[in-house]
């Protein structure tokens, strides 16, 4: 049983959270410097693609040459140091990264069991899932790049508001949280939520880019891809963290499906990002109205994650969030 | 039906309403087709889609009977005229409401509608080979062109062993593959009828129940033996699996040191259980997370209290009640607990006892006293007590854990908020009344036990599930052709490509520019440093 906490380890996860804050805050600085200061892509020579589906039927009424700035290089004219700034800040966001893991680590050594088992760790943890969904993701496509402020400071707040209002001393859990199901169940609900919250943030920037304007944003074509690629690796994987859930219940509750509020809210979740899914395949409701059903499920993702465990209740009100009953 | 759309519309888009026919003299196979075209079309489904989750969600604002029936009840008497009005909406069953049933049923039905029409289609595109080549290649999203020589042999087999579906015509060659992943959807989909269906045998042939065993108790599984009994409509009490068990031992592991005290740390049951009444005795460590599992009907732990015991001798000096009784619990995490006795033999008048169990019972700077600890370190006990008609007799079932305070008016009171009794104590009832006495602690468990027999096909709809959405969507639908072309000078072989999958050029293109390199390198004449370079160096999906 693991009722012995390893204080030194646990003030040292503490710490290393404070640090990671701090890198993300300096990493959000970097990138706001080389969105602001950096030079607009536009004017560089513009690669035409052709968005037509050739041999569809109902083929997407798109203005059909998209103009798309050239990803990677930027870099003719104006200062060079907005530039460096980014490279700076996607530096110091790896940095903050290995202090959010190390931080984690630590934590789960301290206490002997799997650190992400109450509503503080679990927000540690999504941060960590984000940010590496972020890293991956601007790996995969390099106009995302533009998208660190924004995931920097989605992060640094996230963490800031686990610090201020969630932090609970390193301790062991109720009985119930000891099993296996932990690393599976919730480790699939965690990074499933570190993609969604990448989407749901280029959800928000599609909304209020307007194309045709000049912008270090990446297009509406380009976000609208970009979303949709991370919500179809997260859909399958939120299934797979709902069912796992219905099979760890099933070991603990008696019951494989119970209607409590956290499971009606990951059902609503499910049925929301399939429906933007199904959405986005159908006439009329592709683009704009697609979009807007997304961020409605990433709202249903994080009433899920933050609401029900303050205002609902219910069987997973193992939360432990301070000040609460 | 359209054979060109992009997969992901195929039959729902053609069977939207757009091409409605006129509505005057219809007739009713022609409304019944309106309908019939209106519920499987795609748009329908999303605003059903939209109605379910939408109509969860006073699900999880209301108290739920099937979830927690102590809050509904609460809830009606805190504003019993808000919960009448809600009750009729079904706001306190929202997932048994007929509303609600209506939705799935509409949608599923909607689902049905689309997965059959949607599995001919696909069956027919399986057994039919690769469009023909189209004439202008170069037209595609993806193209590629360069000069060699290579016969339509040396090329198919390139595309064959990157597991391609090929067909040849004169100077093209057609080529598909990704067929999974239409699969994948059809799997997908007719698993959430599974799932459903599942939910459904669970609901009628699944029952379950409820019961607070004491230790030193028993419990054979028959319906008069629960507190709580929930069988689905198709269960006959002749049915539950005849098991039985006895409740040796329970205890709970608590932190004591740390900036926690009191968290739990583990809730250990021993069970000596009779699989059958003919069976031997054997012996089960129930804890949380690992049921106790007869023949696919589980016991599980769900909660636990105290059940002090005690003696009450009554006036006349007869013992008029002996043994323990379960107290539930009014702090979680001091596990100050209250419950009650009811002495109707007593003399010369009937007693009710009110008992306030104080496991680690500490004095407060006011004086009153409190348990600050959940294990029972310092167990006492605080008695209430009354004598007069308890009104038992009256018929009218009373709660075990509660007196009826009308009742209780009418009663003569003895003893206010005693003294903490301490563990082998007595507290004389004054009056000529008798006396209680605190004779040891036992603790209770409470147990639930389900038999489901939906739960594996549960599993098997849900691993499919799964399986089912990872293909359809991973896997790209793709198209390609090569056209072999003399253009005077020499051969040229021009290459085509699409993905039939919406947005998925993206990542074809990769593929597409290794594919090319392969037929290129096909129809490179033999050197010898090829030979290093395989073919299908990156492996493509599906």
């Amino acid at each position: 049983m693991p009722a012995e906490v390893d204080t030194g380890l646990a003030t040292l996860s503490d710490q290393l959270l404070l640090v990671t804050v701090l890198l993300y805050v300096f990493a959000m600085i970097g990138y706001a410097l080389h969105l602001g200061f950096g030079r607009r892509s536009v004017q560089q020579a513009a690669v035409v693609r052709e968005h037509a589906l050739v041999g569809a039927g109902t083929s997407v009424p798109e203005a059909a040459p998209v103009v798309e700035p050239a990803p990677a290089d930027d870099d003719t004219a104006g200062p060079r140091w907005p530039a460096r700034a980014g490279f700076i800040a996607l530096v110091l966001t790896w940095l903050g990264w290995a202090a959010n893991a190390g931080c984690l680590v630590t934590r789960g050594l301290a206490v002997g069991r799997w650190p992400w088992a109450n509503m503080y760790e679990f927000v540690v943890a999504i941060c960590l899932a984000t940010v590496t969904a972020y890293l991956v993701m601007r790996h995969k496509f390099p106009q995302l790049r533009f998208l660190g402020a924004f995931v920097a400071v989605a992060a640094a707040l996230s963490l800031g508001f686990a610090v201020r209002y969630l932090h609970v001393q390193a301790g062991p859990v109720q009985p119930s949280l000891n099993s296996y199901w932990v690393a599976i169940h919730v480790s699939a609900a965690i990074i499933a939520t570190g993609l969604f919250t990448v989407g749901g943030v280029t959800g928000i920037i599609y909304l209020f880019r307007k194309d045709g304007r000049p912008s270090r944003l990446p297009t509406r074509a380009d976000l609208d891809r970009i979303t949709n690629r991370v919500v179809v690796l997260a859909f399958p994987l939120w299934t797979f963290a709902v069912i796992a859930g219905a099979l760890w219940a099933d070991k603990a509750w008696g019951r494989y499906w119970g209607w409590d509020p956290k499971e009606i809210w990951a059902f609503i979740t499910w049925i929301a990002y399939a429906a933007y899914l199904h959405a986005r395949a159908t006439g009329g409701w592709r683009g704009r109205a697609a979009m807007v059903v997304q961020l409605v499920a990433f709202g249903c993702l994080l009433f899920n994650l933050v609401g029900v465990n303050m205002f609902l209740g219910g069987l997973h009100s193992y939360a432990d969030i301070p000040g609460s009953p | 039906m359209k054979k060109t759309t992009t997969d992901d519309t195929t039959t729902r888009e053609s069977a939207a309403p757009g091409d409605r026919p006129a509505v005057k003299g219809l007739g009713a196979v022609g409304w019944l087709r309106w309908f019939w075209r209106t519920l499987t079309a795609m748009r329908t489904a999303l605003v059903l889609l939209f109605l379910l989750a939408l109509a969860s969600v006073p699900g999880s604002l209301f108290p739920q009977r099937g979830v927690e029936p102590g809050a509904v009840t609460r809830y009606f008497q805190s504003n019993p005229g808000t919960a009448e009005w809600l009750d009729r909406l079904w706001m306190f069953d929202v997932f048994q409401a007929p509303w609600f049933a209506a939705i799935y049923l509409l949608l599923f039905v909607s689902l049905i509608g689309c997965i059959l029409p949607r599995t001919r289609v696909y069956l027919r595109e399986l057994r039919r080979e690769p469009p023909a080549a189209p004439r202008h290649l170069n037209r595609l999203p993806h193209h590629a062109a360069f000069e060699g020589t290579a016969p339509t042999d040396r090329l198919v087999a390139a595309l064959r062993r990157r597991r391609f579906r090929v067909v040849t015509g004169p100077g093209w060659i057609g080529a598909e593959k990704g067929y999974l992943r239409e699969a994948g959807n059809l799997l997908f989909h007719t698993a959430l009828v599974g799932i459903l269906l599942a939910l459904g045998i669970g609901a009628l042939y699944g029952y379950r129940g409820n019961v607070l065993i004491v230790e030193g108790n028993g419990f054979a599984n028959t319906v008069a033996a629960y507190d709580r009994y929930i069988p689905g409509s198709q269960v006959s009490a002749e049915s539950l699996e005849p098991f039985s068990f006895q409740l040796d031992d329970f205890k709970v592991d608590y932190q004591i040191a740390g900036d926690r005290p009191g968290q739990v740390l583990d809730y250990t049951a021993r069970l000596s259980v009779h699989d059958s009444p003919a069976a031997a005795e054997r012996d089960y460590t129930l804890k949380v997370n690992h049921p106790l599992d007869v023949n696919g009907t589980l016991t599980y732990l769900i909660d636990h209290g105290y059940a002090p015991t005690f003696t009450v001798t009554d006036g006349a000096g007869q013992v008029a009640f002996e043994g323990p009784v379960a107290c539930l619990p009014q702090n979680s995490r001091t596990f100050a607990s209250e419950c009650t006795i009811k002495v109707p033999d007593a003399k010369p008048d009937q007693l009710g006892l009110a008992i306030r169990f104080l496991p680690t019972a500490t004095e407060m700077q006011d004086g009153s006293w409190d348990s600050t600890f959940p294990a029972a370190i310092n167990p006492v006990v605080q008695v209430t007590a009354f004598a007069g008609d308890l009104g038992l007799r009256s018929g009218v079932p009373q709660s075990v854990y509660l007196f009826d305070q009308e009742r209780l008016k009418k009663m003569k009171r003895l003893v206010m908020m005693s003294e903490p009794v301490e563990l082998g104590k007595s507290l004389d009832l004054p009056g000529g009344h008798g006396k209680i006495t605190f004779t040891g602690v036992k603790e209770w468990a409470a147990l639930q036990i389900a038999h489901d027999p939906g739960r594996l096909p549960a599993l098997v709809a849900a691993v499919a599930a799964v399986l089912g959405v990872l293909l359809s969507l991973m896997i790209r639908r793709r198209r390609l052709w090569v056209r072999v072309r003399d253009d005077g000078t020499g051969q040229v072989i021009e290459v085509g490509g699409l993905t039939r999958t919406e947005s998925g050029d993206g990542g074809f293109a990769d593929e597409f520019a290794d594919i090319v390199k392969a037929l290129k390198e096909s129809t490179a004449p033999e050197e010898p440093e090829r030979s290093t370079e395989p073919a299908g160096r990156k492996g493509a999906p599906g």
